[in-house]
């Protein structure tokens, strides 16, 4: 029998729709704008966005971030993690309280915080984005990370797959990656994603550091040209989009699914 | 000597004793169920086989080395487990195979095994399949395979069949006796059912409160409990309690009626024994007014279908009994009937009551 949508629920949909649409397309028609007359229709301002080579090398600088802040949690997270879950579960409360941080301490905190911390630190960290911004990162990212992980490491039969997977003769390292890693991929790869959001739109720290991220080259192009600022957030836009589709279609990839739990122990 | 020996092995988990230094040993070839109810320490018992975890003292060794200490990854221990443990993101055959990567194996020697052993397991055709993709008892089965496929040198089964539905446990227990059978694995089984114990057992050990209570073949557990528990757990027992009246012509009082039983005889008088029936060994005839010999009085209270048998509980004045009757005869024994329930001279055990197991006595496993 199919089913039928009432008045309401389409009412409250449109509602909805036009809430997020509604902004977008004037953004949109807003970017198409001629610079010159003001009026439609040009892709000027995405040309000029498009041939700016800050443009590239922000995003370039804030994607290299993303993923060194993604690889260094995915490192950090995941066997701290596993080792919470399987060893000492009553941390899991502690670290759970220690991923709410991030939230609790503005980010203008933390980077006065982190830079006086870092100031003695070797120029290689302390004066590139590279070090200093992804070790920011890496604390703002826990929160999503640690979350994301946890309901991962939470769907799986955790002790019973380590011990099949010991009792077969593999190590440590080996049941981790071959056995464990496998099973918390869409877990894994949703706190990679939110990461990568988080820091492709982080302006507060990089600015106040004084490093050029791809959130302080939309500020300044938002300070002096208005079409191009709007053809520059629909595009930031579109990336994260891009990203979440991403995830949708690396997550649905293989057939294997999270373990049944049958009997608990 | 023993392939498999566990001694004096003792693990507490705070104030929780959940083994109270167990010994057990294993021949090689043999299957050996550790039999009893939740909490009593079976599982512990086969996780510091495998080496999950590690025993507060006492030793484990296999073929006269000690593995106590030794990793889980280097024991060489297969293991089924009671959960669904295939690793989801792998199918069949790369689970079976696992171990075998692990090992280095050559890849076709790998292919040769894998196939060979969803054979064994009646899989051969489901090797593509992903765990979610199999109902329960396959999974099982895929499980059994991926833990033969190491050549472990002993197998660990840990209720392997506890979630499977009743049809499917009956066929893959038979199954699991068989393969055993067949690759002559030393089989370290634990299950709280009895009727799987008995049934693909070579041996059994009754276990109660971190301890051994019994250890013997099926038949000497049914026929011959050492101790009121095991009486108690495996199969039905009436418990009878009574007082030897007579040692030379092993008589008993109980509740006023004098029983004779041939294991009484050469008992001190005054001694306070356990008398233990089983169900099928009661006979029970419509009462009359003189009673008769060495016969309990009672009423027939519930009737309970078992298939070709029927259970008949009739309560008398002290206790209450259960007695099996032919089905085709159970309409001669309607509930509210005036019973007699005739005890048989031979055939009953009888336990001296100060043998009651204690938690500071002597360890029962040494019986």
């Amino acid at each position: 029998m199919r089913r039928r949508f009432s008045v309401t629920a389409w009412i409250w949909l449109l509602v909805a729709a036009a809430y997020f649409l509604i902004p977008l397309i004037a953004t949109l028609l807003f970017s198409i704008k001629d610079d010159q007359t003001g009026k439609c229709c040009s892709l000027g301002a995405y040309g000029f966005v498009l041939h700016d080579h800050q443009f590239w090398t922000s995003i370039r600088v804030s994607f290299v971030l993303a993923l060194e802040t993604i690889v260094i949690s995915l490192l950090l997270f995941v066997p701290t993690i596993y080792w919470v879950h399987l060893k000492i579960p009553r941390l899991r409360p502690v670290l759970g309280f220690l991923a709410l941080i991030p939230f609790v301490v503005p980010p203008i905190v933390l980077v006065v915080g982190l830079l006086n911390l870092y100031k003695g630190a070797p120029g290689w960290f302390y004066a590139q984005p590279y070090g200093f911004l992804v070790a920011a990162y890496v604390i703002l990212a826990f929160p999503y990370m640690f979350f994301a992980l946890d309901a991962g490491f939470r769907s799986i039969d955790l002790h019973t797959l380590t011990e099949a997977s010991q009792s077969l003769g593999a190590n440590w390292r080996t049941t981790l990656g071959r056995v464990i890693l496998p099973n918390i991929r869409v877990a894994a790869l949703g706190g990679s994603f939110l990461t990568l959001a988080i820091v492709m739109g982080e302006f507060t720290i990089a600015s106040l550091s004084a490093f050029n991220t791809f959130p302080t080259y939309i500020q300044l192009i938002n300070e002096s040209k208005a079409y191009e600022a709007a053809a520059l957030s629909l595009m930031s836009f579109g990336i994260t989009w891009a990203a979440m589709l991403a995830l949708l279609f690396v997550g649905r990839g293989r057939p294997g699914r999270a373990v049944q739990v049958a009997a608990t122990r | 000597m023993a392939y498999l020996e566990l001694q004096e092995l003792r693990r507490a988990f705070g104030p929780v004793v959940a083994l109270d230094g167990i010994n057990v040993s294993m021949n090689k070839g043999e299957f050996l169920s550790l039999l009893g109810p939740s909490g009593c320490g079976k599982t512990t018992a086969l996780r510091l086989v495998a080496g999950f975890d590690r025993p507060d003292s006492g030793s484990i060794a296999i073929d006269g080395k000690d593995i106590t200490h030794l990793s889980p990854s280097r024991r060489d221990m297969g293991m089924v487990f009671q959960a669904y443990s295939l690793f989801p993101n792998l199918t069949a055959e790369q689970n079976v195979e696992f171990g075998l990567r692990i090992r280095k194996h050559k890849r076709g020697a790998r292919r040769k095994r894998v196939s060979e052993l969803l054979e064994l397991v009646g899989l051969g055709h489901a090797g593509k399949r992903y765990p979610h993709q199999l109902s329960g008892g396959m999974q099982q089965r895929v499980a059994l395979a991926r833990a033969l496929a190491i050549e472990p040198r002993v197998l660990l089964l840990d209720e392997p069949l506890s979630a499977l539905d009743a049809k499917v446990r009956v066929q893959l227990r038979e199954e699991i006796r068989r393969i055993q059978t067949q690759l002559g694995i030393t089989t370290l089984y634990v299950t709280h059912d009895q009727e799987e114990a008995l049934s693909v057992s070579d041996q059994v050990a009754v276990m109660w409160s971190g301890r051994i209570e019994q250890k013997g073949t099926p038949s000497e557990m049914y026929g011959a409990p050492a101790t009121p528990f095991v009486a108690e757990f495996i199969g039905t027992m009436n418990r009878l309690e009574a007082v030897v009246v007579d040692g030379d012509r092993g008589e008993v009082e109980h509740g006023g009626t004098r029983l004779t039983v041939d294991t009484a005889r050469g008992r001190s008088r005054g001694e306070r024994v356990l008398v233990l029936v089983r169900p099928e060994l009661l006979e029970l005839e419509p009462s009359t007014n003189a009673g008769g010999d060495n016969s309990l009085a009672g009423e027939v209270i519930t009737h309970t279908f078992l298939g070709s048998v029927t259970r008949v509980k009739i309560v008398g004045s002290e206790a209450e009994l259960t007695a099996d009757v032919p089905t085709a005869r159970v309409g001669s024994l309607p509930v509210g009937l005036k019973v007699n329930a005739l005890v048989p001279v031979a055939g009953t055990r009888l336990l001296s009551l100060t043998e009651e197991p204690s938690s500071d006595g002597p360890d029962p496993g040494d019986r």
